[in-house]
Parts: structure tokens; sequence; C-alpha cells
């Protein structure tokens, strides 16, 4: 990683976290009651004037520590992270906890697993422990410990 | 005035109840889990404690403890195991076993290397929590003296001595220690009553402390499987040979120095808030290389090495708890997530534990002292079982911890608003730790922001009735020593952090590995 390419990445979560201290710092200091928020007020001030000092420092090229991502990185997570979001966003609720993490356990399993995807017994291998896995957590959390998960098309 | 004597009362009288059936038997699964979790590449000991807490809900508190305990004092030996035999350290505790351990295992002595592992493991570790058991309670005595204004200032100094020690970067330690102060005043106020930061409908009873402690530990960790992409791990693991124990044994007596070193080094690192196992480990394994005869067969191979490293990271565990136990400040990652798990059952660290829950405090205590007995015990004959699991490959690992992740977060509350809060941190937390970030002081500050902001408010309060918040907040010797070791710790990190950071793309290979392990 060049240094340039090193600063840019750097400066982009640099100016996000100014970003968020920036908002922290306005929401304490202008809502009602004032009593309510003064611990707030206490710490974003603190916390703005670190964001300044770390977005300046990544702005001088001087924020070394972290390895940064690599593009060939959040492309080899990307599809990971995606399948993960549309889980919690949308499939857990229709479809039902268990059988929307029975697909997701399946999908990810496949996704990172170096074994052909054109194999009818690795599919089946997939399958059976994928299976496997989910009735270990069905015991565990539905019969151990009695949680109640969302129920969608099935369970 | 707490007396030895006292100590020792209160020790024999809670004895027995580690050995109440549930609890004896969460102890042995919280041991024997441990240990295959601990040898599993990826799984470090923070997660699998902060994965373990939901399932202490429907536990009593010193049933809960005891599970969290175990599993505590059990991962961080079961790393040993994959550090020996795979080379690939289970924790990043373990990354100064796997130097000459692995060696050890390659020549055929596998089996040596493990048992003295385990056996200077269990000895440091023992020692480690007689340290616990006789510090804690004369601490938890004088934080008796504590009021409103020590306490804010005790929690601000947990923020920022681990904000300081537990990362590279001195500005973005204390930047993830308010982000994490910042997260726990989100939702209703207390006294109040208004609404604060609540930017969705998911976060309006603010941020659950175990939602956000899976989410830090766990997310993270998935994701770094998922970068790691399709690829096929060629793990050898060197296949352990038998060996009669009482021969290990009887080596042991003969490397004293190493496991006095290990021990020494390990428990006061374990006292000092914010200082892993990773160093103990490094710090012990690099002291006892300088007073050896021989110290040009270190990494070739040396049993003392093995015992150095073992003995310090497990003699770890025991004082890593004393700054928890008495004044709420945790002395490492793993320690923030149990004090998660201590609030969680409504029980307050420090004096309030000893006065009104002696029964848990002791209990929970003595079964650590147990714990370390079965531990050498179970780890020898779990180890081999262990790195087979150490085997798994990455993609079902990372699948498999997700879903336990998604289930361990909607049990809290049952609620799918804890779950996409805990994707959300999660996802954040990787992407910061890339960029130098620091999980550890922004956990700490979610835990410790509502104990300093209710003392800050009580302070407050006095203050204006009496002498006004300069004096009561910035006067007396307490609160004079406690903003010095708060100006101390951040003036130290100062100074320190720009030697020690790594420049991108120029980082050690230790550094690497500990990365790749965590």
């Amino acid at each position: 990683m060049t240094a340039t390419a090193s600063r840019a990445q750097h400066l982009i979560p640099a100016v996000a976290v100014l970003l968020l201290s920036l908002t922290v710092v306005w929401l304490s200091f202008t809502r009602e009651p004032a009593a309510a928020f003064l611990f707030p007020r206490l710490i974003a001030s603190v916390m703005f004037l670190l964001a300044v000092w770390n977005c300046v420092r990544a702005a001088l090229g001087l924020a070394r520590v972290g390895a940064g991502l690599e593009l060939e990185e959040c492309l080899r997570i990307a599809p990971g992270v995606l399948v993960v979001l549309v889980y919690v966003l949308f499939v857990a609720r229709w479809l039902g906890f268990y059988t929307a993490s029975l697909g997701t356990f399946i999908v990810l399993y496949s996704l990172y697993d170096p074994a052909s995807h054109f194999k009818l017994t690795t599919w089946l291998h997939r399958i059976a422990i994928s299976l496997i896995f989910m009735a270990v957590i069905y015991g565990l959390f539905a019969v151990l410990l009695k949680v109640q998960t969302p129920r969608g098309l099935y369970f | 005035m707490v007396s030895g004597v006292g100590v020792a009362v209160e020790f024999v009288q809670y004895f027995g109840g580690v050995f109440e059936p549930i609890s004896f038997l969460l102890l042995l699964g919280g041991t024997i889990g441990g240990l295959i979790l601990g040898a599993t590449p990826g799984l470090s000991p923070t997660m699998a404690v902060a994965l373990l807490i939901p399932f202490t809900f429907q536990l009593a508190p010193t049933q809960g403890l005891i599970l969290l305990g175990a599993a505590y004092t059990s991962t961080v030996a079961g790393g040993a195991v994959s550090a020996i035999l795979l080379k690939i350290p289970g924790a990043p505790a373990n990354i100064a076993t796997a130097l000459d351990g692995h060696e050890m295992a390659r020549r055929g002595e596998g089996a040596r290397a493990l048992h003295l592992s385990f056996m200077a493991s269990g000895i440091g570790g023992v020692t480690g929590v007689l340290l616990l058991i006789f510090l804690t309670p004369v601490l938890a005595q004088w934080a008796l003296a504590f009021g409103p204004p020590h306490l804010f200032w005790m929690a601000i100094l947990g923020v920022t001595v681990i904000g300081s020690l537990d990362s590279n970067s001195f500005v973005k330690g204390l930047l993830s220690g308010c982000l994490g102060l910042w997260l726990s005043m989100i939702g209703y106020d207390d006294i109040q009553g208004a609404q604060r930061f609540i930017f969705h409908d998911a976060l309006t009873g603010g941020v659950n402390i175990i939602t956000a402690l899976i989410g830090i530990f766990a997310i993270p960790q998935v994701i770094n499987m998922f970068a790691k992409g399709r690829v096929h791990r060629a793990i050898d693991a060197v296949a352990v040979d038998r060996q009669p124990i009482s021969s290990s044994a009887a080596e042991l007596t003969t490397h004293t120095k190493p496991l006095a070193i290990g021990t020494l080094v390990g428990s006061v690192i374990g006292l000092i808030p914010g200082v892993g196992g990773q160093i103990a480990g490094l710090l012990a394994y690099d002291q006892t290389k300088k007073f050896s005869r021989n110290n040009e067969s270190f990494g070739k191979g040396e049993p003392a090495g093995v015992i150095a490293a073992e003995s310090a990271n497990n003699a770890m565990v025991g004082p890593s708890l004393v700054p928890l136990l008495t004044l709420s400040i945790p002395g490492s990652p793993t320690a923030a997530v149990l004090l998660g798990g201590l609030l969680i059952h409504g029980i307050f660290p420090g004096s309030d534990l000893f006065e009104n829950h002696p029964d848990v405090a002791w209990t929970f205590i003595n079964s650590m002292l147990i714990g370390q007995v079965l531990m050498v015990f179970f780890g020898i004959w779990v180890a081999s079982y262990a790195a087979r699991v150490a085997r798994i490959p990455s993609s079902i690992m990372a699948a498999a911890v997700l879903v336990l992740a998604l289930f361990g977060a909607y049990s809290v509350q049952q609620s799918m608003g804890d779950v996409h809060v805990m994707v959300v941190l999660g996802i954040a937390m990787y992407v910061l730790e890339k960029f130098g970030f620091s999980a550890a002081p922004l956990v700490l500050g979610l835990i410790l922001g509502p104990i300093a902001e209710a003392n800050f408010i009580q302070g407050s309060m006095i203050a204006a009735a009496v002498d006004g918040p300069w004096d009561y907040f910035f006067t007396g010797s307490l609160n004079i020593a406690l903003i010095t070791l708060v100006v101390a710790s951040i003036l130290w990190s100062f100074f320190t952090s720009g030697r020690a950071a790594p420049v991108v793309g120029e980082r050690s290979e230790r550094a690497k590995s500990a990365e790749e392990v965590s």
C-alpha cells in the first residue's frame, strides 16, 4: 500500500468519526432538558477534540496504525457480509429464524468452501453438516433455553 | 478490616458450593468446552465467553459465573494445543508457546510438550487465583471508602488505561473509549427520562451490553474468516505419542526457574488493567530466555520456553479479575466481558459483591481454583481431540460462529432490534479495527459509561449542595491520586505510541501473527 493510498484510506474513517462526533456534540448541546445531557456534553466535547486530532493526523499522513482495507479483501468479504445483511433485514422474519439460519449457514459455508460447487457429494456433505449444526442450535436455544424466535413462512 | 484469617474462613465457608451437582457439572462442561474452543484458531477467549453469556440467563448468578470463569480459564490454556500441534496459537496469549512447543512436537515430543504446558498452566493458574483470593477482599474493603467522585474517576481511569495500553495509537485508543461511552448513553436518561441519541426504533432501549459484546467480538472474527476467501488450509497436526504423565511431572520439577519467572510475570501483568495474556506470555518467554544458560536452544524446541509462556498466560487470569471484582476495572478484554455477565445478573463488583453476595463472589473464586486443577487433568486428556476440532475449515467456523452470534444476540431480549444492533456494531468494529481502533476500550466505555454517568450526576448534585463541583471532584487525596493516574496513563501512552506505532506494510511478524490469531 502506497503512502498516498494509506493517507486517503485513513482519512475516510477519520472524517466519518469526526462527523459522528460533530453530530453527538450538536445533539448534546441543543437538546432539552439540558440536565439530561450534562454527561453527554462532557464526553462529546472530549470525543470531538480527539476526532479533530485524529483527522488532522490522518490528513497529514501521520495516522499509520492499522493495515487498512485492500480492494481484494473487500471483494472477498462482500458476498458474506451481503448474505448476513439480507438474512438480518429480510429473510429471518420472512422465512422464520431457524429456516433462514439454516439457509444462511449453507450459503456461507458454500461461498467460502474451497471444495467444488459442481459435485453432488460435496453439496450433500454441506447440507448434512448444516442440518446437524442447526439441530444442535435448536436443542440449545429452543429446548434448553426456551427462546421463542420469529416464525415466518416456516419456523 | 479484612484479615488473612477472615479470608480463609470465607474461602472455606463457601468452598462446598463449587461441588453442588449443577455447579460442578457446569464447571466441568465449561472447562472441557473451553479447552476445545480455546484450541480452535479464530475463537479467542473473549469471544468464547461473550458467546456463552446468553446461556447463563437461565442460571443462578453463581452458576452463570462458574460457567464463564471456567471457560475463561480453560480457553487460555486450550490455545496451547493448537499452538503446539498445529503451530497456530488458539489465542494471542499462546503465541510464545508456539515458538518452542511446535518444535518439540515436530521431533516427536508432542505429548511431553502438552503435559508440560498444562501442568505449567495449572501451577501458574493456581498461584494467580490464590493472589485473587487474598488480594480481592482487602482491596474491596478499601473500595468502601470510595464516594461518587472517586467512582467517577475510577470509571474514567478504566477507560483511559485500557484505551492507552490496548491500542497502538494513543488518539484512536481514547477515541474508541469515547465511542463506547457515547454508545452507553443511547436510550432513555435514567433521571430525566429524556430520549438521547435514539436514531432508530431498535435503539429505544439503549445498546444492550451483551448484544454489543457479541457483535464487537464475534462479528469481526467472522468477517476475518470471510477475508481469507475460498482457501484450503493445509494444516498438518503433529501426531501425539503416548507418554506417562509421571515423567513429565518429574521433568517439571527440574524447570523451576522458568516456572517461577512465568508465574511471577503473569501475576504482575494480570494486575495491570489492559495488559493481556499475549504480553504476559511473550514477556515471560523473553525473560526466561535471558536468564537461561542455554538461551540458544530457545525457538528450537526448548521445554523451558513452553513452561514460561504457559505458566505466565494462565497466572494472569486470576489477578486480571482483582481490579474487576474490587474496583469494576477489568484487567483484560475477557474480564470486561465477565463484568458484562455480572451486571446482567444485577451484581455490581466492589464491596457490594463481598458484603451482599459473598456466596456468589466466593463460590466463583473457588470454582476458578478447582477449575485450574480440572483443566490440567482434562487438558491432557482432551488435547488430541481438540487438535481435530482445530482443523475444522474456516468456512464452517465462520458460518457456525455467525449463527451462534445471531441466536445469542436474539435470545438476550428476544428482539430482532438487538440482532440489527449487533450486526451493525460488528461490521463497524471490523472496519474500525482495520484502521487501528480497538475493541477493548470501546467495550470498557460501553460497560463503565453508566457507572461513570450515575456517579457524575450524583456527585454533581451533592457538590451543588456543599462545596461546589471543583472542590468535590478535584480536591482530596483520593481524587488527586486518581486524576494523577488518569493523566499519567494518557501521557504514558502519548509518549510511547509514536514509537510503538507500526507503519502500514511494515508490521512485524509478531504483530501479524497476533492479528491473525485474534
